[in-house]
């Protein structure tokens, strides 16, 4: 927005004054976010900004909290580093085992929302699905319902069924995991199919491919960006979730926010910050992933250019 | 497939349409009608199952514990029957003490008394030793009951114990919703408002409402400015800002709460910089966090990009002719704004508002690591009931009240602008 030649002095000053504030603003979404990688190289145990790091000085910074998170819960964290050493990381490191935790849950989870909530999408994108409006309403409401309540509601239905019982590890978080992020694929998907022609599957069909042909060469890879991102959405949903472990997790069902959680509830090390600069990491690829689908998307659609 | 036999309508009579296979069309496209709704459903048909018993039956089961409590009627049924036989008030005979001897006994040994006094403490605290240590010496007593019982420990002739034992000696209740109302039952039966130091649900229901209020217009101020920007810029530009606006949408809420606590404590960044500027004294270092001010800050942080993406994508496409056109007719640019441009954003401000205000009401983890005791929300007392004091049911019902706050804003959500509208990045 260019300010106009005849702006008279005041708008000139109100013109710099709004982009000043949207600065600040700005600053204020992504210092959160930034503050806590430098922080995490701190060669101190402390959460702020040492004379060194401020001046620059290497010896300010370190990897140490990097390494405490490779270290911690190992049976001998200071043997000499050869290759029983890293297969004792393997076996032992907290962060290790509860990392790999938060992917497996993730990724079932994941599946089983994009697999349920594409297939609803779809049906809900068609012009004759009646009670749509509601049917929408009903599969949107986890992601409107305060977590809490669905934790508590879960609890109480996970030990009436004696979920722990059954023998499938992680399938109760899985499947709760899954429903948080149902909303999200049904959002993105049917944002991606409010575009779509029907009367493609019907040239399709006319043309004398049968339906399971028709959806996945014509309708998927229209949709495929759509389905991809909202299935992103769904594994970040999962990733980051911490109330419903809490309620309903086994002690042993430990995922990276709950190791999180305990570790801000106890004492916060820098170890922390070092998983918050990893996580930071993960979501700006993720983030990255989702920008550069969404353009895809447009440019199939032909929204845009591009 | 459909095909309309033409040729063969008339000869069929009525001058009614049909098709090849001579069925009425009207008839012929009902049914292919129904089939395609059929078809619609069935690939609905497994999410919803899954959502159904993942998510609904899971609340219902929620709202069920709200009313159901069988901790006593469960464990002391002799006792029960008792209090069913009789008039609410009536005062309790030697059957009656004899029951409760009888029922303590057998609930001693089955080693549930603990359960039994944990129900009966809900109502009135500190009566939950009265019913384990009757359980440790109850096997002694001998007839007549009462005085035996009453030689134990003369509570046992309170009318108000007995009156609260009447009315959990029914696993259905309300009592738990009256708790969560601040509201209580007298020895008579009769509802009345709680002792005031117990009066806390109110307060704390008020709280969050306000606080989330807060937020929401905190969140609404910062954001409008911010998705104007975002909607007048070239979309090339506007683009690489967005992204400053998703990142902290898609950087996980741990980090961001954990980032504050870092900017906010008492040794944090922002004391540190206050300090090194001069702004503020060593000694008088802002408390910032473990307060109100800890859970406005984050959660405002948190929440903000759910009010910019609606603000933005209403604001994009309004014309910025209606504007210059106003200006031209001599408006000044505050009355442009306020009469032209803001009436357009109505939308996105109503969308953004309560979707920011439905996710605030609800928060749970950001008050619990920088709320202290003076930003906690309703969310944490719920936690605090289910996790620590382990009142199952009043968490229940206070689950319950905010579930039903909720499901109205989001009616009224669906109402207004529609749930399918509702666009993440």
């Amino acid at each position: 927005m260019a300010l106009p030649i005849y702006a008279s002095p005041l708008e000139k000053v109100w013109h710099w004054t709004y982009k000043a504030i949207c600065a600040a603003i700005f600053v204020f979404l992504i210092a959160p976010i930034l503050i806590v990688i430098p922080l995490s190289f701190n060669a101190e145990p402390y959460f702020t900004f040492t004379e060194k790091m401020l001046s620059f000085d290497p010896e300010g910074y370190s990897l140490r909290w990097y390494d405490r998170l490779l270290t911690f819960g190992m049976q001998a964290p200071d043997a000499p580093r050869d290759w029983s050493w890293w297969r004792d990381v393997l076996a032992n490191a907290t962060w290790f085992d509860v990392a790999w935790n938060s992917i497996v849950i993730g990724v079932f989870s994941t599946i089983l929302a994009t697999v349920l909530g594409t297939l609803a999408a779809l049906g809900l994108s068609r012009p004759e699905m009646p009670w749509r409006r509601s049917i929408m309403a009903v599969l949107i409401s986890p992601m409107i319902v305060p977590i809490i309540i669905t934790a508590t509601g879960l609890f109480f239905f996970y030990s009436k069924i004696e979920i722990q019982k059954w023998g499938v590890p992680y399938l109760g978080i899985i499947m709760a995991h899954a429903t948080l992020g149902i909303p999200f694929v049904i959002i993105t998907v049917t944002a991606t199919l409010s575009g779509f022609d029907h009367s493609l599957t019907r040239a399709a069909a006319s043309l004398g491919a049968n339906p399971r042909t028709t959806f996945f060469k014509v309708i998927m890879p229209l949709i495929l960006p759509g389905v991809v991102s909202g299935a992103l959405f769904a594994f970040v949903t999962s990733f980051d979730e911490v109330v419903m472990v809490l309620f309903i997790a086994g002690h042993d069902e430990q995922t990276i926010p709950r190791q999180m959680w305990n570790g801000i509830r106890e004492q916060i090390s820098p170890a922390i910050l070092a998983v918050a600069t990893i996580l930071v990491v993960v979501s700006v690829a993720l983030l990255a992933t989702v920008e550069i689908l969404r353009r895809r998307s447009e440019k199939l659609r032909g929204l845009s250019a591009g | 497939m459909v095909a309309i036999d033409t040729s063969g309508g008339e000869a069929l009579g009525g001058g009614l349409l049909t098709t090849a296979d001579g069925k009425p069309l009207k008839q012929a496209l009902a049914h292919a009608q129904a089939r395609a709704r059929r078809k619609a459903l069935l690939l609905v048909v497994p999410l919803l199952a899954f959502i159904v018993i993942t998510f609904v039956v899971p609340i219902g089961q929620l709202l069920f514990r709200s009313v159901y409590n069988d901790g006593f009627s469960a464990n002391m049924p002799q006792v029960s029957a008792w209090f069913q036989e009789t008039e609410a008030g009536a005062e309790p005979d030697e059957a009656a003490y004899a029951a409760l001897v009888a029922d303590i006994v057998a609930s001693a040994e089955a080693r549930t008394i603990g359960v039994v006094g944990t129900r009966v403490n809900y109502e009135i605290s500190g009566t939950r030793s009265l019913f384990t240590s009757a359980g440790r010496n109850a096997k002694d007593l001998q007839p007549p009951y009462r005085e035996a019982l009453l030689e134990l420990n003369a509570k046992w002739a309170d009318p108000q114990l007995w009156g609260v034992m009447r009315s959990v000696s029914s696993a259905y209740s309300a009592n738990f919703y009256l708790a969560a109302m601040d509201l209580a039952r007298d020895a008579n039966g009769d509802i009345v408002r709680a002792p005031e130091d117990r009066r806390i649900y109110g307060m704390l229901f008020l709280r969050t409402l306000w606080l989330s209020a807060l937020i929401t217009g905190l969140c609404l101020i910062l954001a409008y400015p911010v998705a104007h920007l975002l909607a007048v810029l070239p979309l090339a530009r506007s683009n690489l800002l967005m992204i400053l606006v998703l990142l902290p949408f898609w950087t996980s809420l741990l980090v961001r709460t954990t980032s504050w606590m870092v900017m906010l404590q008492e040794q944090g960044v922002i004391n540190n910089a206050l300090v090194a500027l001069g702004l503020v004294g060593n000694e008088s270092r802002i408390q910032m966090m473990y307060n109100q001010a800890g859970t406005i800050i984050a959660m405002t942080h948190i929440l903000l990009p759910f009010m910019i993406l609606p603000l933005y994508s209403v604001m994009r496409p309004i014309n910025p002719s209606y504007v210059r056109a106003a200006r031209s007719l001599g408006a000044t640019s505050w009355t442009a704004f306020r009469r032209v441009y803001l009436p357009q954003t109505l939308p996105g401000i109503g969308a953004g508002a309560l979707l920011v205000f439905i996710l605030a009401v609800g928060y749970y983890i950001t008050p619990a690591l920088v709320g202290g005791a003076s930003g906690q929300l309703i969310s944490n007392l719920i936690a605090y009931h289910m996790q620590d004091s382990l009142n199952w049911s009043l968490a229940a019902a206070l689950a319950a009240l905010l579930l039903a706050g909720v499901l109205i804003l989001y009616w009224l959500y669906d109402r207004l602008i529609g749930i399918d509208n509702l666009k993440l990045g």
